[in-house]
């Protein structure tokens, strides 16, 4: 059944990486030449934009709208005492962590209940369960930060709400739609539970788990509509007047990007959030099959965290890359100015994910009585993670200097000069996605011993895919990165991903056929894990909380003195962009008040299940 | 319960770790603030003041060296003037400037009307320029900031200087009659609004054409501070070549600003 949950979920991956590389094909409206004529702002440009935009739907003229107003510091209302913009940010912040814990949620308790059902274990079933009933209190409180968001920026930036209201009336509107079809869906999906089971019921159940993904990820995407338009608008002249196109303005020209890196972000994080709630339940558990049924749960929740970690770092370049197509001020902005040290923060932060997901893996391989066979080989793929994450961490900016790149045979790619400085940090981080894999085939392996024939040359094969792929890896690193001129560099990135995914699919499939019918060296003793293997999952989890709130920073942070990127200027006392310091206090306050508020979420579900019977208080029935 | 703690305190160590990091780990580097809208007298400028304020802009608010640098992101400038003869005669210029000045200008607005070979905008073929309109948006020059860039880009690239300095007022005041401005307050509101800045380094400006004013109290007396001011060409400061200094600054400050001035720059030992 391990196999089963392991090849949907990598099908639903792969599909989710595909998707990322093929979507920009299907974007006929947003392209680099459009955002050209958006951000030109000679009085062509509209027109251009307009034109070149066949699905455009006619646009009524009727209506004009006023350009984007020009505010000074008397426009923004204050109150002695607080300072707005912290107040708003953390506001936000709460939400979307609220918000990218809920939309995760049912997105794997929909995989994991389709699991039980084809496997016709019920254990699957309750988990997703136990997820979804986690989730329903964390939804009340996604919707009461979401509406404390909007009174903040009402109360503090109303004309900022008015501008972005008047774009996106109807989209608003519908937002609050799908929020009710979203609560029922919800609530006939937890609330009907034990009701829709067996048969045909179970397909109706599943049927309200669908509609229900469906209905959040439009939430999701409606709501990163706003903060896309924020940063890349769209639909607008260079004077911020709309023209009446709400589409366009929704469909700008960084949104696709941001919704497919939040889809898989909260995937990663709605896991490692529900891995804290099992480590913390492992950990205070009395009984020992309680302990089995958490560090079970536990370890599916650190797998689903895995899988959508692997392709994170894809999503996050084709973001990265679509920011400098789209504005490449915006990009240099994001990756050679101040912002140039948050991604050294945030390598660190990604190598704490990278490093605690591995090592709860091999402390669970503690699980099995067949695991001293792969034991010994742990303390090297250790090894290559840290240097592969010391790599990654440490030659970003220092390659910035202007003797480095000398040294480096000369200036990189103009464009995509992320790339260009990337060879040695792409190189790394390949090597740190291979080896995360290989610790993933040694933990599935460490209980299984394969019984086909030719298991040897299998084997042999599977160590010949690594030895190649890590080779050519490195080839394709040194070799573009440093030894060909400048515009080559940007290519090295691509077919260093496509080894790297070319090794772990066939990998798969050469497992999938020789471990068919494999043995199993003893029954798994579930529950049989060190305590501080849980305290990785809790790094997993607080790690990714602080990672969200810093990236939210630099999302937020690159408009610079902007409401809306060079259309709507920021005339608040707070235009100015805080520096990293600040905005880590802030950040780091954040991720208290949101680690108090889950704790609360979960002490919540686990009271609902507690009984008290207070005899003799009630008056007796005659 | 001591589970509760332990994890708790756990949490709490990681998230402090990471806030010292990005506090004590990395250099704290403090964003530049919003640029300001600066009043400019265009009136009492000479053609080198006009090419120094140009430079500024070039290196501050008009963010054009996050690109043109050594680091190849966009080409060098140092030979634009030259440079611009030939790339009107291109068979890919879709232009209509005539002369350098022209071109120049065309480049700041129209940044497409010729894209450099490798440099266009990816999937574009050199037929999109990555480079904003500098009079729009995000930037925002004026007239009269295009040309003094333009000056200052003509005289670093060693061609000829064409531009004229604009006789308009470059910041119209706003309201129509002159009003009386009451006085500033501080040395450092006179030496912004008189852009010292520009040439000088002093309170935290750092400009470099003038002598560095830093420490200038030192060797200085009062009445010969005032005298650099109300009259520059008097006694030229060593090492640097006299006209440079506008000599309009006794008509445009009130007693009051000067002397102010004066005692402030007499304290910077
Ligand atoms: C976002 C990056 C960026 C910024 C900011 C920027 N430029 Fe450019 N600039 C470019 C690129 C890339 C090119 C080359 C493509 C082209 O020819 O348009 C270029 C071309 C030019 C050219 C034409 C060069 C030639 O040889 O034909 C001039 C002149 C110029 N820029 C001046 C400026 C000035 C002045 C500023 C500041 C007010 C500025 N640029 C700001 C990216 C930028
Ligand atoms: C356009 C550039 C420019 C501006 C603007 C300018 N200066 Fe100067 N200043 C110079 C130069 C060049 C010199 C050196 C030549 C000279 O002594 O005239 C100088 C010299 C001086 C000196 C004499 C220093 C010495 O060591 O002898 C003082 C004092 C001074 N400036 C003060 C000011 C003050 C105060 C302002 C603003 C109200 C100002 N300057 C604005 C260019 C400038
Ligand atoms: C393993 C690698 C990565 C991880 C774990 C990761 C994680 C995350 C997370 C959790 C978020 C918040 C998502 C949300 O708000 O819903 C985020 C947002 C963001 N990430 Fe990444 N990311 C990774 C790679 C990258 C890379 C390589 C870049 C660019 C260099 C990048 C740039 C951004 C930006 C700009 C945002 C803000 C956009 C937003 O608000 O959604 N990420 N990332």
């Amino acid at each position: 059944m391990l196999t089963r949950n392991m090849k949907i979920t990598f099908g639903a991956l792969m599909l989710v990486i595909l998707a990322m590389f093929m979507l920009p094909d299907f974007m006929p409206a947003v392209h680099a030449s459009e955002a050209a004529a958006a951000e030109a702002t000679s009085a062509a440009a509209p027109a251009s934009a307009a034109a070149s935009d066949a699905a455009a739907e006619p646009v009524a003229n009727a209506i004009t709208f006023p350009p984007a107003p020009k505010l000074t510091e008397a426009d923004y209302p204050t109150i002695p005492g607080v300072n707005a913009r912290v107040m708003v940010w953390l506001v936000a912040q709460l939400h979307l962590w609220f918000g990218a814990f809920v939309v995760a949620v049912p997105m794997f308790v929909f995989i994991i209940e389709v699991i039980g059902m084809v496997t016709r274990d019920e254990r699957y079933d309750n988990m997703a369960y136990e997820f979804i009933k986690v989730s329903i209190t964390a939804y009340s409180l996604t919707a009461i930060l979401g509406g404390l968001l909007s009174f903040g920026l009402i109360l503090f930036y109303p004309d900022l709400f008015k501008y972005l209201a008047m774009i996106f009336k109807e989209s608003m509107f519908a937002y609050a739609l799908l929020f009710f079809a979203e609560s029922a869906v919800l609530y006939i999906y937890y609330y009907g539970w034990h009701w829709l089971q067996g048969g045909n019921k179970k397909w109706i159940h599943l049927t309200f788990g669908l509609l229900l993904n469906a209905v959040g990820l439009q939430l999701m995407f409606l709501a990163n509509a706003w903060t896309t338009f924020m940063m890349s608008p769209a639909a607008v002249d260079a004077a911020g007047v709309f023209n009446g196109n709400t589409w366009e303005a929704i469909h700008n020209f960084l949104w696709n990007p941001i919704n497919i890196h939040r889809v898989v972000a909260n995937v990663a994080y709605g896991g490692s959030v529900v891995g804290a709630y099992a480590a913390f339940k492992f950990l205070s558990a009395q009984k020992k099959e309680e302990r089995a049924h958490y560090d079970w749960v536990g370890y599916n929740a650190n797998f689903i965290a895995i899988s959508a970690l692997l392709p994170l770092p894809f999503a996050g370049y084709y973001l990265t890359a679509e920011m400098y197509a789209y504005s490449q001020q915006m990009g240099i902005t994001l990756m050679g100015g101040v912002f140039a040290w948050i991604f050294i923060i945030q390598a660190v932060l990604i190598g704490a994910l990278f490093l605690s997901a591995n090592y709860y893996l091999w402390c669970g391989m503690g699980r099995s009585d067949g695991a001293y066979r792969y034991n010994p080989r742990i303390k090297y793929i250790a090894a290559v993670l840290v240097l592969a994450f010391l790599v990654w961490f440490t030659p970003h900016t220092l390659v910035l200097t202007n003797s480095e790149l000398k040294d480096l045979g000369g200036p990189y790619h103009q464009i995509l000069g992320v790339f260009g400085i990337m060879p040695a940090k792409n190189t790394a981080v390949n090597f740190l996605l291979t080896f995360t894999f290989l610790s993933f085939v040694f933990y599935r392996r460490a209980n299984k011993v394969a019984t086909v024939s030719w298991a040897a040359a299998g084997n042999a094969a599977q160590i010949a895919l690594f030895t190649v792929g890590l080779i050519n890896i490195v080839i394709l690193g040194v070799y573009y990165g440093y030894f060909t001129n400048t515009v080559y560099k940007v290519a090295a990135s691509i077919p260093q991903v496509l080894t790297t995914l070319t090794i772990i699919i066939t990998s798969l499939v050469i497992d999938a056929f020789m471990y068919k019918g494999a043995k199993d060296v003893a029954p798994l003793h579930w529950g049989r894990m060190p305590a501080r293997s849980q305290y990785a999952l809790f790094l997993l989890a607080v790690s990714f909380t602080w990672l969200m709130g810093l990236m939210g920073y630099v999302r937020s942070g690159i408009r610079q003195h902007w409401h809306v990127s060079n259309i709507f200027r920021d005339g608040s006392p707070d235009a100015f962009t805080p520096g990293l310091g600040y905005a880590a206090s802030v950040v780091s306050v954040g991720t208290i008040i949101f680690m108090a508020m889950v704790i609360f979420v979960f002490w919540l579900s686990t009271i609902s299940g507690k009984h008290v019977v207070a005899k003799g208080y009630w008056k007796e029935q005659a | 319960m001591k589970n509760f703690f332990k994890t708790a305190f756990f949490s709490l160590l990681v998230i402090s770790g990471f806030w010292g990091f990005s506090n004590f780990g990395i250099p704290q580097i403090k964003p530049a603030p919003p640029p300001v809208e600066e009043k400019l007298d265009l009136g009492a400028m000479t053609m080198d003041q006009f090419i120094a304020l140009g430079g500024k802009i070039f290196n501050g608010k008009g963010t054009c060296t996050l690109c043109h640098n050594a680091m190849g992101r966009a080409p060098m400038l140092d030979k634009v003037g030259a440079n611009a003869e030939e790339r009107m005669k291109d068979a890919r210029y879709k232009g209509e400037a005539k002369t350098v000045q022209e071109y120049i200008h065309e480049s700041l607005v129209k940044p497409s009307a010729y894209v450099v070979a490798g440099f266009g905008k990816s999937g574009s073929n050199d037929t999109e320029s990555p480079m904003p309109d500098v009079s729009g948006g995000g930037i925002g020059l004026n007239e009269a900031e295009l040309a003094a860039v333009i000056a200052y880009l003509q005289d670093s690239s060693g061609s000829e200087v064409t531009v004229e300095i604009p006789q308009m007022d470059a910041a119209p005041a706003e309201g129509a009659a002159p009003v009386e401005e009451a006085a500033l307050k501080t040395p450092e509101e006179v030496i912004v609004k008189y852009g010292c800045g520009m040439c000088h380094k002093v309170a935290d400006q750092v400009g470099a054409l003038g002598p560095d004013l830093t420490k200038v109290g030192k060797s200085k007396s009062k009445d010969y501070l005032r005298q650099a001011i109300l009259d520059p060409e008097a006694v030229i400061a060593q090492g640097f070549t006299g006209g440079m200094m506008p000599p309009t600054f006794g008509e445009q400050m009130k007693a009051k600003e000067l002397e102010m001035l004066v005692n402030y720059m007499a304290g910077l030992k």
